[in-house]
């Protein structure tokens, strides 16, 4: 009988021990790692901020720091120095602040190295309405989902005669499909509700004649995401109006640039817009979009407010949703409190009170 | 280069402009602006030109074109199909697109005291209808920048700028990306720009333009662009002031000019119904009283429009109100006839 009984409680033993480990594999969330790339400038200063409140969150993140100077590798061709290659393809997630792009440098610019080599092909913007910042434009809540490889800015354009000069904008059935596809998945994942799709068919029948083709197509294939098109000069026309009509809108490359910082206008400007870049092979790097401001680096004066922002979307990109939620409410709650505030904000607090504040908020929470 | 000089008038001192109705809210609101011309006693008649959308044809477009160019102007409504900007446009060579957006007192708006002149590149640019499938799955579209348009578009531009006394040009483009093409329209600005050093003359890129027009609107004066920027850069400025049922644009050429509501829909789910906003149209027509020469009547027209704005309970639905068209354009002459004008019967 003790034999059995032994046997029986070592049983439970094992059992209980199995559920402990569990138990403490699920609390303690793996520790994942995420290339920083600090950029230039402000870059550095925000970086650090992220860094902070992202501690004092207790979010599970690992920074690896990387930075991206354009290098001539072999064969003369521009690139991104190799190890912040390995550390992004190892990673799949990036997190980057503002990279300068000098004038006649001979090197293109960084984004668009970085775009190549990645095959970042969805630029997404949220636009939401910041409480407490207050604009013209209240309750924007919209998403812009830009195609980033192809369309008016392919780069080829070239002299016919002397005074004539055409630039070719290329839209392709491989780009438009991945990048309404991916628009109605986004949808889907975020629960969000339809999707427009803003074009200029009526008079480039052909190409946004293709892009639209493809977007009624994956269209059809999420059912369950109500789906509208409309011009691009309506939604702009409308999109002053009233941006609450407004959802997630995916567009081709020119008309997304102009949109997303139209909707950036709207809630405040690109010092308070996170964006993040979806590329192929699972890799995604989340950015702010604002310059680098030569002119306020290392005063710290700046606003880590886009960069932080941007940090949230990649912590919702990667399913962290607590964390995400934390930190964001704790931003928000600084900027709405409206005692401590970056001096673009409207405040003259220093860029480190403003980040302790942002980091006191987010331990209280706990 | 001559700015346009309107036709001559015909037939004891009366104008004949070519009128197009078009669909949806066109015909409704051009019989409007007929009611007021013919109320004020003002010297044109119109030649009815019918383009139906269901039924049109080549021979149509046709039609219509040789009747503008044979007047010489035109007060056109909305058509979806026929006359689809570039065709009519290019065709007559109307190649500046003039809108002029205003904050008007009596209207409700996000921002306060905008006073923008847009200048639009109208015959070429992204809208040039150049594309090829080379490759099954690859289409080409084709964006043709010339010199000699560019430095057209700019002359137009800074020659309006001097002649309304205003003080600024704004050039807006995308030459860090569209190194050639924008970047050849941004030099041809420049050049003709050396040529009036009493206006200032400076360039924004395109996504800035649109974040700085929905926050500081203000800023700008007259700016100047290519066609795919100028069709949003109008858009945003038209419903910042109050929405397309508001502002007025024009198309000019060397030889023609054609007026209509600057944003191009039809608004057909609002036709018939007697809620239309005849602002915009009215306002077209009296800029082509200036352009005919009689600024009399464009003034008095004019004026007796602002007035009725600043009556909350005549504002349409478009602009938050619930009066009807009817309602806006009875007060309108009413104001015209109170001014003590001669004016035909009631």
């Amino acid at each position: 009988i003790s034999g059995v009984f032994w046997s029986f409680l070592n049983g439970r033993c094992v059992i209980f021990l199995a559920y402990l480990n569990i138990v403490c594999l699920c609390s303690a969330s793996q520790m994942q790692t995420v290339t920083l790339i600090p950029g230039d400038g402000i870059g550095p200063e925000i970086s650090v901020a992220v860094m902070k409140i992202f501690e004092a969150a207790k979010a599970p993140i690992q920074w690896e720091e990387r930075n991206v100077t354009a290098i001539k590798g072999p064969g003369g061709k521009w690139m991104i120095p190799p190890d912040a290659k390995e550390s992004m393809d190892k990673n799949k997630i990036g997190l980057k602040g503002p990279l300068k792009t000098p004038i006649a440098a001979g090197h293109p610019s960084m984004n668009l190295l970085l775009r190549k080599t990645f095959d970042l092909y969805a630029n997404v913007r949220p636009c939401v309405s910041i409480e407490g910042y207050k604009t013209p434009y209240t309750d924007v809540n919209l998403v812009t989902i830009r195609e980033n490889t192809e369309g008016e800015y392919s780069g080829i354009e070239h002299v016919i005669v002397d005074g004539v000069v055409q630039s070719i904008k290329l839209i392709t059935e491989q780009a438009s499909q991945r990048i309404a596809e991916y628009a109605f998945e986004y949808a889907r994942n975020n629960q969000r509700a339809s999707v427009t799709a803003v074009h200029k068919a009526n008079i480039m029948r052909m190409s946004d004649g293709l892009f639209l083709r493809k977007c009624r197509e994956a269209a059809e294939k999420h059912r369950d995401v109500k789906f509208t098109e409309m011009y691009l000069d309506t939604v702009c026309l409308n999109m002053v109006q009233d941006p609450t009509q407004f959802d997630v809108l995916v567009m081709p490359n020119l008309y997304g640039d102009i949109l997303s910082d139209l909707c950036a206008g709207l809630i405040g400007g690109l010092g308070v817009t996170p964006s993040g870049n979806i590329g192929a092979n699972g890799v995604a790097i989340f950015e702010s979009v604002h310059g680098t401001a030569p002119d306020i680096a290392g005063k710290d004066m700046a606003n880590p407010t886009a960069l932080l922002l941007s940090a949230v979307m990649m912590l919702r990109h990667m399913g962290l949703h607590g964390h995400a939620k934390k930190i964001e409410a704790a931003c928000f709650d600084t900027i709405r409190d409206e005692k401590v505030r970056t001096q673009d904000l409207g405040g003259n607090s220093k860029c480190s009170e403003f980040t302790d504040a942002i980091c006191q908020r987010v331990r209280d929470m706990d | 280069m001559p700015m346009l000089q309107p036709p001559p008038a015909k037939y004891g001192g009366r104008h004949t402009v070519t009128l197009i109705p078009g669909d949806g809210i066109g015909p409704e609101l051009l019989n409007h602006v007929r009611e007021v011309f013919r109320f004020s006693c003002v010297p044109v008649d119109f030649e009815v030109v019918h383009v139906n959308s269901a039924l049109e044809t080549e021979e149509d477009i046709n039609n219509a074109i040789t009747a503008i160019r044979r007047n010489g102007v035109a007060l056109k409504g909305e058509q979806p199909l026929f006359l689809c900007a570039s065709q009519t446009d290019t065709s007559l060579d109307l190649y500046a697109n003039v809108m002029h957006c205003q904050s008007l007192p009596g209207v409700q708006t996000r921002h306060q005291n905008i006073d923008i002149m847009i200048i639009r590149e109208n015959t070429e640019g992204e809208y040039s209808s150049l594309e090829h499938e080379n490759v099954p799955g690859v289409v080409e579209s084709l964006k043709i920048i010339t010199r000699n348009n560019s430095l057209r578009i700019a002359e137009y531009a800074f020659r309006l700028a001097r002649e309304k006394g205003r003080r600024r040009v704004t050039a807006v483009h995308k030459a860090n990306i569209m190194k050639l093409g924008d970047g050849l329209f941004l030099q041809c600005c420049r050049e003709v720009a050396s040529g009036y050093p009493d206006i200032t003359f400076d360039s924004m890129i395109v996504d800035n333009t649109t974040m700085q027009l929905v926050s500081k609107p203000q800023q700008f004066d007259v700016m100047v662009m290519p066609n795919l920027y100028g069709n949003v850069v109008s858009n945003v400025c038209a419903g910042l002031v109050g929405g397309p049922g508001l502002v007025p644009g024009a198309n000019y050429g060397r030889d023609y000019a054609v007026f209509e509501t600057a944003t191009r829909n039809t608004g057909k789910s609002i036709a018939d119904k007697n809620i239309a906003n005849p602002t915009a149209m009215l306002l077209a027509g009296c800029m082509m009283l200036d352009h005919l020469k009689l600024h009399d009547h464009a003034s008095s027209i004019r004026n007796a429009i602002f007035t009725t704005m600043n009556e909350n309970r005549l504002h349409t639905a478009d602009i938050g109100g619930q009066g009807t068209t009817s309602e806006v354009v009875q007060s309108v002459m009413r104001i015209i006839q109170s001014k003590g004008q001669l004016t035909a019967e009631f």
